[in-house]
């Protein structure tokens, strides 16, 4: 059922992907990967799964014509809800997923990273829903861009650990998380939130988040009896984008855009344009484009999107980048707001920034009626509200 | 100095254990760091394990996370490591002790070459387990530098022969779940762990044992079972804490404790 490009023996895509990790975590990949391996094979893992989608997440989320905006830039354009989702945003796809590979391990403690806190909040879901003990590790600079968020993984039951190393974003929860693994790795499962890691987790995320395109390519058929011109998707580890390519891969009519966060610009060294402006290196247990400098060293990234602040990508991004079969630019923070504002204006929907990104790459098109536009809207805008309040400069 | 090296050395030693303290590559300055290499060395260090420092060290506990965060701000890079090593011209083996990728943002060939020629006799990469990468790890021993490959408490019997049979120089088996730093206690089964080592690798086979090993008593317990014990944040908090004389004074407190 699941269509890809991953050469699963040796769980690369192309040259990239890969596991470097500390040889502590080699067990519990293998584990991981074998218990994926059976399930995925199960159809009574699906069924449970697509029952908790259908039930418990909302699922399946709607496609929705956005005819304002479409008015405006010329070209018909559809979203796809993600953000309809329970827990708003399409995280909760992976979590339930990983979490019910959990169960099949034994594994009652669950830890995860962070950044904006949409994948915190699903993983926090989720492990209230099973009765799991769950860790969240967030920088401490997202934790204040994103209270909301860590108040409601704390409603759940989670403990969400402040991280003061490093930038205190993402990269740095991350590298906190896999702290906690090697320590704890015997009892431990870690969700990881996009599809960046050691495999198996970047073809287990793909796979779970798959169902976007799934559904996404069976009801813009049924809608409008044709394929989509293209598919658009934010980039930051690249979890919505895989979600939703991986099921127009193989038509070649359509053309899948990636949109990375270009932050104050590609050219101001403040941006989180890994694949525009990286190089390939190993970097949280997998090959793939990184920012970094010339000795190696892992920079910095920023985006006023704290989900897409992340120095690396998801390695099958890397992969896609190389064939050239989906094309990848960026938005600066700046567009992005505008989208946002967009948005909410003429359709009465507010996107998370994140998504934001997305719009923005496709309000800069100016296209004709006979194309079709496709954006995933990965999640929605109401955690962001305080932090847009704060850079336009209005009292809440 | 090439893997040989590493092979006279525990030639030399005979029964004897060996000293092996980690020290983090220009902590806290450049010059000091120079100076705390050849005094480890000069008090009873039997290998010297340079880290290179990297911005994401996820591996490390919160010592070696500071000393390398430091010697990243003092303008660290791999190259100026390998003119360190170069400048100290040790007297005895030097492993070099990395993450992956500045190796790779270097050029692994370049890497191997170059890290020979500043005296380096081999190098242990933190997240480069064993058969992950083939190329690389044939890249890294081309020149003669051994590749020391880690093992670990969760790593099974079959990925163990697999480890053991392509390492070179001396196996590094992680004593404990978790990152490096300092305990308080001694692992409980480290005798049982470094023998299920021994029973993966032919006679000759050395063991090194690392992770959470600060004291002498520690050190004193942990080679009745291992070949060599690795000593690395007590090291670096004792340069951060008491300079160059400190870390002096703990490397012979640990040299008498391991070779007893």
């Amino acid at each position: 059922m699941h269509a890809s490009m991953t050469n699963v023996a040796s769980g690369r895509f192309g040259p990239y992907g890969g596991r470097y990790v500390p040889e502590t975590l080699m067990h519990a990949l293998e584990e991981l990967t074998a218990v994926y391996d059976t399930a995925r094979n199960d159809p009574q893992f699906w069924s449970e799964l697509d029952d908790l989608l259908k039930n418990y997440v909302g699922r399946p989320t709607p496609i929705t014509a956005v005819p304002r905006l479409s008015a405006q830039i010329g070209v018909p354009v559809l979203l796809k809800r993600e953000d309809l989702n329970h827990t708003g945003a399409h995280k909760i796809n992976n979590t339930l997923g990983q979490v019910l590979l959990a169960q099949r391990m034994h594994k009652r403690r669950i830890i995860a990273e962070t950044g904006a806190g949409q994948h915190g909040v699903a993983t926090a879901t989720v492990c209230a829903r099973f009765g799991l003990d769950c860790v969240v590790y967030m920088g401490e600079e997202d934790m204040r861009r994103q209270r909301l968020n860590v108040y409601r993984m704390e409603l759940m039951g989670a403990k969400v650990v402040p991280v003061t190393s490093g930038t205190r974003t993402l990269k740095d929860a991350t590298n906190e998380a896999l702290r906690d693994w090697v320590t704890n790795v015997t009892t431990t499962h870690y969700i990881i939130g996009s599809v960046v890691g050691p495999d198996p987790f970047p073809r287990l995320v793909r796979d779970f988040q798959s169902v976007i395109g799934r559904e996404a390519r069976a009801q813009v058929l049924e809608r409008t009896g044709r394929l989509p011109s293209s598919v658009v998707a934010c980039v930051g580890g690249g979890s919505n984008a895989m979600g939703i390519f991986t099921a127009f891969l193989e038509d070649k009519s359509v053309r899948l855009v990636g949109v990375e966060a270009a932050g104050e610009g590609v050219k101001t060294h403040r941006h989180a344009a890994t694949l525009g402006a990286g190089r390939p290196g190993v970097f949280h247990g997998s090959l793939s484009y990184l920012l970094q400098d010339a000795d190696g060293q892992v920079l910095p990234a920023h985006s006023v999107s704290a989900g897409l602040d992340y120095p690396g990508v998801g390695p099958e991004h890397a992969y896609l980048k190389d064939t050239g079969r989906v094309l990848y630019d960026a938005v600066t923070d700046h567009e992005a707001l505008e989208a946002f504002a967009a948005l909410s204006r003429l359709e009465g929907i507010l996107p998370a920034l994140e998504s934001a990104h997305a719009i923005a790459w496709v309000m800069k098109q100016r296209g004709d009626a006979d194309e079709l536009i496709l954006i995933n809207l990965s999640g929605r805008g109401d955690k962001d509200v305080a932090m847009v309040a704060e850079l336009t400069g209005a009292a809440l | 100095m090439s893997e040989d090296a590493i092979a006279l050395r525990w030639r030399a030693l005979g029964t004897s254990r060996a000293l092996i303290p980690y020290l983090t590559a220009g902590f806290p300055t450049l010059a000091v760091s120079l100076e705390a290499l050849k005094r480890a060395a000069d008090a009873g260090a039997d290998f010297v394990e340079v880290g290179v420092p990297f911005s994401d060290p996820l591996a490390d506990g919160p010592t070696v996370q500071r000393t390398t965060q430091t010697a990243l701000e003092q303008g660290m890079t791999l190259a100026r490591v390998l003119e360190l090593i170069h400048s100290a011209a040790l007297a005895v083996p030097v492993i070099i002790m990395t993450y992956l990728n500045p190796v790779l943002s270097y050029g692994v060939e370049r890497f191997a070459k170059d890290a020979r020629a500043a005296g380096a006799a081999g190098v242990l990469l933190t997240d480069l387990p064993a058969g992950a990468d083939p190329a690389v790890e044939r890249a890294v021993k081309s020149d003669g530098l051994a590749l020391i490959r880690l093992v670990a408490p969760t790593t099974d019997d079959a990925r163990l022969r697999t480890a053991v049979a392509g390492a070179t120089g001396f196996v590094y088996l992680i004593s404990r779940l978790g990152v490096t730093g300092a305990r308080p206690d001694a692992p409980p089964d480290l005798d049982a762990q470094v023998k299920r080592v021994r029973a993966a690798g032919a006679p000759t086979l050395r063991v090194a044992v690392g992770f959470g090993i600060s004291t002498p008593a520690q050190a004193a317990a942990t080679a009745r079972s291992a070949d060599g014990v690795v000593v690395g944040s007590a090291m670096m908090d004792a340069l951060a804490q008491g300079g160059v004389g400190a870390l002096e004074r703990l490397t012979r407190d640990l040299a008498a404790a391991v070779h007893g």
